[in-house]
C-alpha cells in the first residue's frame, strides 16, 4: 500500500478536463485506486467518484494505491496531476 | 399511398430525399421487475447497450473533432469514461441481479442518485455535471429500449430534415452537403428554419402542423419549397412528376443566371445595389454565384454558437478575413454579435428570460460584456485591410447605445494602432433598424451613423407587438402596413437628407411583392438569400422609378396593408 498528498493550485480545481485524464490514467493500472478529500474516499477509477468530491482549488487530496503495480500507478498519477497544471 | 400535407413554402425548389426525423423519441417505460432466472440475459443486454453507446459517442466524438476541433470533443471523452465507470455500472448489474430490477429501471434508479448528489453541490460547474449524466443515460436507455436518438452529427447520406422546428443549435450541428430539404410542423417564412434554408439555398416546407407525426417512419419525401407541398412516401409516378418540374425549375435558375453580371438598374436608369445575407463564411461562394454586389449582413453568430467556449480573436480574424478576400472590394456589412433570446450561448451561460426578444441580447449583451465585444471589435478592425468591411451594431434603441460601442471600436482602433497593427481608417459604422424607437429618431441617428439597415424581422415584430414565431399572431406579420411603411420612409428620408446610404436586411428586402414599394421609398441597398438576388434584378429592371414613387405616396397614406397590396399589385400588373 502506497499513499501520497497533493495541494492542488488549480483555479477551478479538478474539473472535467483533467478529471477525464486522471481517471483514464488510473484505469490503465491493475492496482487499487482511492482518491480522498474532505475525509471522503473514492475509486479513481471512477469518473462520477472524482467528480463527486468537488475537488476545488487550494485543497488537500490523498491517494492510495494497492496492489502489483501501486507503484508504477502512484507515479503516473503525479505525473498527470503536474502535467495537467493542477498542483502548480 | 403517399400522403401531402400542405405547409408554408420558406425556401423554394425541389428536393427529394430520405426523412431523417430530429424529433426525440419518448423514452418513457413501465416500471416492470423480473424473474429470476432472466437476470443474466438482462445484464447482458445492459452491457450490449452501454457497447452501442460507447460505438455511438465514439462516432459524435471523431465527427465533433474533425468539425469543431479536438478542445470541443474532449467532453464525450468524460462521456465514455461515464460508460466504463465501475461506480455508475456495478450499482446498475447488482440491481439487476440482486433486486430484480430491469435494466431500464436499474439504470434510471442509479442515474437519479447521482444526479441528486451533482445538484446538490455547492460548485455551479459541478452542478452541471448533472446534465452530462442525464446526456449519457439518454443514450444508453434508448438503446436499452430500441427507440434511437437523432443523431444529426452522423448523417452521412442525402436527407430531408423533419422536426418540430429547428434551433441555431441544431442547424449549427448539420452537415449542409448532406441535408437537401427541411420541413417543420412549426414556424413562418421568418423563422429561423426558413432563414436558414435560404441562406444554405436548399428547399424548405414549415408550418405544415403533423409532419413529424406522418413522417415519422423515415421513407422517401419530397418537399415543394415553392409551394409549399410535402408528399411523404411518394409513388413512382410522383416521383417522376417533380423530377420534371425541378428540371423546369432549373431552366428558369438558368435563364436568370444570365442576369449575374449586370448592374441592378430600373428602366429610368436608377441604380440600386442588392447584397446578400451570409451566415458563415461558406456561404460566400453561394454569393459570388448569385451575381450579388456585396454582402449585407454577415451575421457572426456562427462564431458563438454551437460550443461551449468563445471564440478567440484570431479564430474570429480568420473569419472575418477569408470573407473579405473572397469578396474582393465589395461591400461587406459586418453584424456585431447578436446572441440572447433564442440564440443560446452555452460559453454564457445566459440565464432564461421571460421575453427573450425584449431582454438582453444583441448589443445591450455586448456592452455588458465588454471583453467579449472588444475580442470582436478587434478581430473585426484588424481584418478590415483585407476588404471593404462595414460594420453594423444590432438592436440599437437610443443614441448612447450607439455612441457607447462606437467609442469602444475607436478605443480598440486606437489601441491596435498602439500595438503598430494595420487597421483601416474609413470603415463605416452603422447601425440595424430593427427597434421603433430608432426609426422614430431617425433624424438624429443620421447625424452620428454613416448608414442604416432595416432589419424587417424584428421591425415589424416590435411594431405591431407580435411574436413572429407565434402562429395564432402571425396575421400579425404585414410588411406591406402603412404603419411600418411610414417607419421605413422616416428612415429613407432622414438618411437622404444628410447624404447616408439606407439598406434593408430583413427577409422583406427581397420579397417580390415590397421590392416595387421599396424602389419607390428610395431604398439604396436590398440584401436578401442570395437564391433571390438573381429574381430581384430581373424584377427591378422592369420597374421604372418614377411610377414607384407613385406607388409609394398612395401606400404611405392608406389605411391598411390589404389596401397596399391591392395597390402593388395594380401597378405591377401594369407592367
Amino acid at each position: 500500500m502506497e499513499q501520497k498528498s497533493y495541494f492542488i493550485t488549480d483555479e477551478t480545481g479538478i474539473h472535467a478536463r483533467p478529471a477525464t485524464i486522471l481517471v483514464q490514467t488510473a484505469s490503465k493500472f491493475d492496482a487499487d485506486l482511492q482518491l480522498e478529500f474532505n475525509g471522503k474516499k473514492v475509486n479513481l477509477k471512477s469518473i462520477m467518484g472524482v467528480m463527486s468530491l468537488g475537488v476545488g482549488k487550494d485543497s488537500e487530496v490523498t491517494v492510495y494505491a494497492d496492489g502489483n503495480d501501486e507503484e508504477e500507478a502512484l507515479q503516473a498519477v503525479t505525473d498527470t496531476l503536474s502535467r495537467e497544471g493542477l498542483t502548480g | 399511398m403517399s400522403k401531402i400535407l400542405n405547409g408554408i413554402g420558406a425556401s423554394e425548389g425541389i428536393a427529394m430525399a430520405k426523412a431523417y426525423s430530429l424529433a426525440e423519441p419518448d423514452l418513457n417505460f413501465t416500471e416492470t421487475s423480473i424473474e429470476g432466472s432472466a437476470s443474466a440475459e438482462e445484464v447482458q443486454k445492459f452491457r450490449d447497450s452501454i457497447h452501442n453507446t460507447k460505438v455511438e459517442i465514439t462516432k459524435i466524438r471523431n465527427h465533433a473533432e474533425k468539425a469543431v476541433g479536438p478542445e470541443h470533443a474532449a467532453i464525450f471523452e468524460a462521456h465514455l469514461l461515464v460508460l466504463d465507470d465501475p461506480e455508475f455500472i456495478g450499482p446498475i448489474e447488482e440491481k439487476v441481479t440482486g433486486e430484480l430490477r430491469s435494466a431500464p429501471q436499474a439504470l434510471v434508479e442509479v442515474r437519479d442518485q447521482f444526479i441528486s448528489t451533482f445538484e446538490n453541490m455547492e460548485n455551479e460547474y459541478m452542478k452541471e455535471r448533472a446534465a452530462d449524466i442525464k446526456d449519457v443515460s439518454k443514450r444508453v436507455l434508448s438503446h436499452l429500449l430500441g427507440r434511437p436518438l437523432p443523431d444529426p452529427a452522423s448523417i452521412d447520406e442525402a436527407v430531408i430534415i423533419i422536426a418540430d422546428d429547428l434551433t441555431p443549435s441544431d442547424t449549427a450541428q448539420l452537415d449542409k452537403r448532406f441535408v437537401k430539404g427541411f420541413v417543420t410542423n412549426a414556424g413562418g417564412r421568418t423563422s429561423h428554419s426558413a432563414i436558414m434554408a435560404r441562406s444554405l439555398e436548399i428547399p424548405a416546407v414549415v408550418g405544415t402542423k403533423e409532419v413529424t407525426a406522418s413522417a415519422a417512419g423515415g421513407g422517401m419525401v419530397i418537399v415543394d419549397g415553392t409551394v409549399g407541398d410535402v408528399i411523404i412516401g411518394a409513388t413512382a409516378k410522383e416521383i417522376k412528376a417533380y423530377e420534371l418540374k425541378a428540371e423546369n425549375l432549373e431552366q428558369e435558375r438558368e435563364n436568370l443566371l444570365e442576369l449575374k453580371g449586370d448592374e441592378t438598374k430600373t428602366q429610368d436608369g436608377v441604380t440600386v445595389e442588392l447584397a446578400a445575407n451570409i451566415g458563415t463564411p461558406d456561404d460566400v461562394d453561394g454569393v459570388l454565384a448569385n451575381g450579388a454586389e456585396g454582402i449585407g449582413l454577415f451575421r457572426t453568430e456562427f462564431l458563438y454558437m454551437g460550443r461551449d467556449t468563445l471564440p478567440e480573436e484570431d479564430e474570429q480574424y480568420e473569419a472575418y478575413k477569408s470573407v473579405l478576400e473572397k469578396m474582393d472590394d465589395q461591400p461587406v456589412v459586418v453584424r456585431t454579435i447578436d446572441i440572447g433570446g433564442d440564440k443560446e450561448v452555452p460559453a454564457l451561460d445566459m440565464p432564461k428570460e421571460l421575453n427573450p426578444f425584449l431582454g438582453y441580447r444583441a448589443v445591450r449583451l455586448a456592452l455588458g460584456n465588454k471583453e467579449l465585444f472588444r475580442t470582436q471589435l478587434r478581430a473585426l478592425l484588424r481584418a478590415s485591410v483585407h476588404g471593404n468591411l462595414k460594420i453594423m451594431f444590432p438592436m440599437i434603441a437610443t443614441i448612447q447605445e450607439f455612441e457607447e460601442a462606437k467609442a469602444l471600436l475607436v478605443e480598440c482602433r486606437d489601441e491596435l494602432k498602439a500595438d503598430k497593427v494595420d487597421v483601416k481608417d474609413d470603415i463605416e459604422v452603422g447601425i440595424m433598424v430593427e427597434i421603433p424607437s430608432a426609426a422614430i429618431l431617425a433624424d438624429e441617428f443620421a447625424k452620428v451613423v454613416d448608414f442604416f439597415s432595416i432589419g424587417t424581422n424584428d421591425l415589424i415584430q416590435y411594431t405591431f407587438a407580435a411574436d413572429r414565431m407565434n402562429e395564432n399572431v402571425s396575421y400579425l406579420y404585414q410588411p406591406g402596413h402603412p404603419a411600418l411603411l411610414r417607419l421605413i420612409d422616416n428612415v429613407i428620408k432622414s438618411a437622404h437628407a444628410e447624404d447616408k446610404w439606407v439598406g434593408m436586411c430583413g427577409e422583406m428586402a427581397g420579397d417580390p411583392e415590397a421590392v416595387p414599394l421599396l424602389i419607390g421609398l428610395g431604398l439604396d441597398e436590398f440584401s436578401m438569400s442570395a437564391g433571390s438576388v438573381l429574381k430581384a434584378r430581373r424584377q427591378i429592371k422592369n420597374l421604372k422609378k418614377t411610377d414607384m414613387q407613385h406607388l409609394a405616396e398612395t401606400a404611405l397614406r392608406s389605411p391598411d396593408a390589404e389596401t397596399v397590396n391591392a395597390l402593388i399589385k395594380e401597378y405591377t400588373e401594369r407592367i
